[in-house]
């Protein structure tokens, strides 16, 4: 069978609406919101700060710490009991493999850059969503980075490529359906993140590579001017 | 290891002011309360006092209600304090000052019966609605204490009940129908420095502070909550005060509702 | 565009972004090379200087640097001096041989010198590899902080805040008449009547603001003048 139709007919290769914010949380040394549908993300950058205890500092360089978390009432089912389950330990540690390929942390040894991921609402995409937040949030804490990160979920359902699945796609049971995740370095074009669920063939892969590289670069102009938006007056006067 | 600030604090005290130039009674601005923040959430409310933010937000649930109570529904409240929100907050288990935040705003809905439980029974002794309130901190500006009881008591005011066929809970699909809320607690915390009361403490504020008395109050002036914290004593004559303060900028807030 | 500059001048550039093209220019702080392209190392202001081109940073934490003069606080005492807290990611020792212009006794008691809790201005005299971090109280000016409020600014704001040879800062302090002194750490500590305190932190503050806004000496001017007659 076919899929024909996404919800509110959005075309097969965009995404949901796409909103950006830099400079969130006030307390914290960089931050950013990216809200993409009904999926919402937030993130705050604490850092390079000391890092306790001993053991897990190195001596080579700084570490990035990153910790993905769903608010209890952020899901459109039943409540998400609060505490690390599996799951946010495995987006955690997957997010921080996302971010570290762009970052130089190599003149602050032995202390730590906190990333912290924390999502009032998720409606699918919701990692994705986090590491584009992230990636801004580490821009505007100042640190150094060959690029930013963005990032997508794109998958398969049935015979079709679908950029940003939503939730009614991931779940459709209609057919064969894959949630192919995908983070990647904008500018350098090199992918950081990539995980699979479904049953793909390595053509609709290599599709399913090409439309996130894409959108991942119209993510990326969204995260940019998010970016220059919190400093107005700059570049205006001279 | 604050004196300094303690110092320069306590004299500006004297002087009527504050780090940020308020007066010791005055509230932050701007202070913003929106309903129906969260989409997904049963009820929920945004809150921000000055730099302070959280939000609170409901899922209902349908469960066996308690032997005590064969008639009733029930609440439960937890708090998040979010490492995001601060630096120094860690992530890990509810920390004490999270586990107090939570059973403070509790207490203040729970002892004023804000909400009617009798009204949440399905059927006696095997099934009533049970809310479970979580309050998430965005950015920890000073007073979480009087912004997550100002956000309990609204996102309970914003909460409707969801589709329920007797089995299955459809949290997709809304009734219209709005949770029994009788009363509006609310909560003032009130801090003593030095021979000062002030309230809404910045987070440097609560550095140096002596004492604090949180006070939750009904809409009639009834008090129905209290909490001393602190490491210091309080006099009788300070807490009759600072319950007079209170009470008194409660019915602030309580216009934002 | 025969150059293959591709930024303007004190354009804001994020991290990954292309500045140029070709092999024009060099690629200097802030900025890297990927074959043809260099690209922004991190947000900050684009600044091209003859064939250098480089990203003039507007955020990030302090990192402590031979020679700084730095407000730090005392956080421990130990055997062999004082360890301080420098608003960075790494502590600073304030050993006993560098404690202050006077001999320190062995054995002296170092809490009546300095006590857990103060703040003391004081220099980085030396940075390892490993971000260890020696400081000392010997030099003109350096000195123990008392009374007053210490605020904290962006640490890259700080030589716009002081101003070319102190003048900006130097503004501030007279119209409003308060004691002022900036750690290239971002710790300024303030002292003088509370509301002079109050207008001094906002003037401060806007400065860190509008720091990149061409004539703002002049606007400040403006700004301090009106501020003070409040």
């Amino acid at each position: 069978m076919a899929y024909t139709k996404r919800i509110e007919g959005r075309g097969f290769d965009e995404t949901r609406p796409i909103e950006a914010k830099v400079g969130v949380i006030k307390r914290a040394d960089g931050s950013a919101m990216f809200k993409i549908g009904n999926t919402w993300a937030y993130a705050a950058v604490y850092g390079p700060r000391n890092l306790h205890p001993k053991f897990l500092q190195d001596p080579s360089r700084g570490v990035l710490r990153c910790n993905y978390n769903m608010m209890p009432f952020s899901s459109y089912n039943d409540r998400v009991r609060p505490g690390a389950s599996r799951r946010s330990k495995e987006i955690s540690m997957v997010t921080q493999k996302a971010l570290l390929p762009v970052l130089n942390l190599d003149d602050f040894p032995n202390s730590v850059v906190d990333v912290f991921i924390e999502l009032p609402l998720t409606e699918a995409g919701s990692r994705c969503a986090g590491i584009c937040a992230a990636s801004m949030a580490l821009a505007d804490a100042g640190l150094e980075m060959k690029d930013l990160v963005s990032a997508v979920s794109v998958g398969r359902v049935d015979d079709k490529i679908l950029v940003d699945l939503d939730y009614s796609e991931e779940a459709y049971e209609d057919g064969p359906v894959a949630d192919i995740p995908v983070a990647m370095m904008p500018n350098l074009g090199k992918i950081t993140l990539l995980q699979m669920d479904g049953e793909v063939s390595r053509e609709m892969i290599a599709e399913a590579l090409e439309k996130a590289r894409k959108v991942c670069g119209d993510i990326y102009e969204v995260q940019k001017a998010a970016l220059k938006d919190k400093y107005p007056q700059m570049g205006n006067n001279e | 290891m604050y004196e300094e600030l303690k110092n320069h604090v306590l004299g500006l005290l004297a002087k009527g002011t504050r780090l940020d130039g308020r007066k010791p009674l005055e509230y932050r601005q701007p202070i913003e309360v929106k309903k129906g923040y969260v989409p997904s959430a049963d009820g929920s409310a945004y809150v921000r006092i000055g730099d302070t933010e959280l939000i609170a937000g409901i899922k209902l649930n349908v469960d066996k209600p308690y032997p005590d109570t064969p008639d009733e529904g029930g609440i439960v409240i937890g708090a998040e304090l979010y490492p995001l929100s601060s630096p120094e907050f860690e992530t890990g288990p509810p920390s004490i000052q999270a586990v107090e935040l939570a059973r403070v705003v509790d207490r203040g809905i729970r002892e004023s019966k804000a909400v009617d439980f009798r009204k949440m029974c399905i059927t006696p002794n095997e099934k009533a609605w049970f809310i479970v309130l979580d309050i998430c901190t965005m950015n920890d500006g000073g007073n979480l204490f009087d912004a997550a009881a100002l956000a309990a008591i609204a996102a309970l005011q914003d909460c409707t009940f969801p589709a329920y066929d007797g089995i299955r809970i459809d949290y997709k699909t809304r009734t219209r129908e709005k949770l029994p809320v009788r009363k509006a607690p609310l909560s003032v915390t009130v801090l003593k420095a030095g021979n000062q009361y002030v309230v809404d403490p910045t987070y440097e504020e609560e550095k140096v502070y002596d004492a604090r008395l949180s006070v939750a109050v009904e809409e009639d002036g009834t008090l129905c909550a209290l909490q001393k914290g602190g490491d210091e004593a309080l006099s009788d004559e300070d807490i009759l005060a600072m319950i007079d303060i209170a009470a008194g900028k409660t019915e602030e807030l309580r216009k934002l509702l | 565009m025969t150059n293959g500059l591709l930024a303007k001048q004190r354009e804001v550039a994020v991290p990954g972004e292309v500045l140029c093209k070709g092999m024009d220019f060099l690629p200097g702080q802030g900025t890297y090379r990927q074959g043809d392209n260099i690209h922004a190392e991190r947000l900050g202001l684009v600044s091209v200087e003859g064939r250098s081109i480089r990203i003039i940073p507007l955020s990030g934490k302090y990192m402590p640097k031979r020679d700084d003069i730095i407000i730090c606080k005392v956080i421990d005492i130990t055997l062999n001096g004082w360890r301080l807290d420098t608003n960075s990611a790494y502590s600073a020792l304030l050993g006993l041989k560098e404690g202050s212009a006077e001999f320190i006794q062995r054995g002296a008691d170092l809490k009546q010198i300095y006590d857990l809790g103060d703040y003391i201005m004081c220099q980085v005299i030396q940075v390892t590899s490993q971000k260890l971090v020696d400081v000392s109280m010997r030099g003109p000016g350096l000195r123990k902080i008392k009374g007053g409020r210490i605020i904290e600014v962006n640490p890259f704001k700080v030589p716009r805040i002081i101003g070319k040879q102190g003048s900006m800062i130097s503004m501030v302090k007279q119209a409003l008449n308060c004691n002022i002194l900036v750690g290239q750490n971002g710790l300024i500590w303030i002292h003088g009547e509370p509301v002079a305190e109050q207008k001094a932190i906002a003037a401060i503050r806007k400065i860190e603001e509008e720091s990149h806004v061409s004539g703002l000496t002049e606007k400040m001017k403006d700004y301090l003048q009106k501020s003070a007659s409040r």
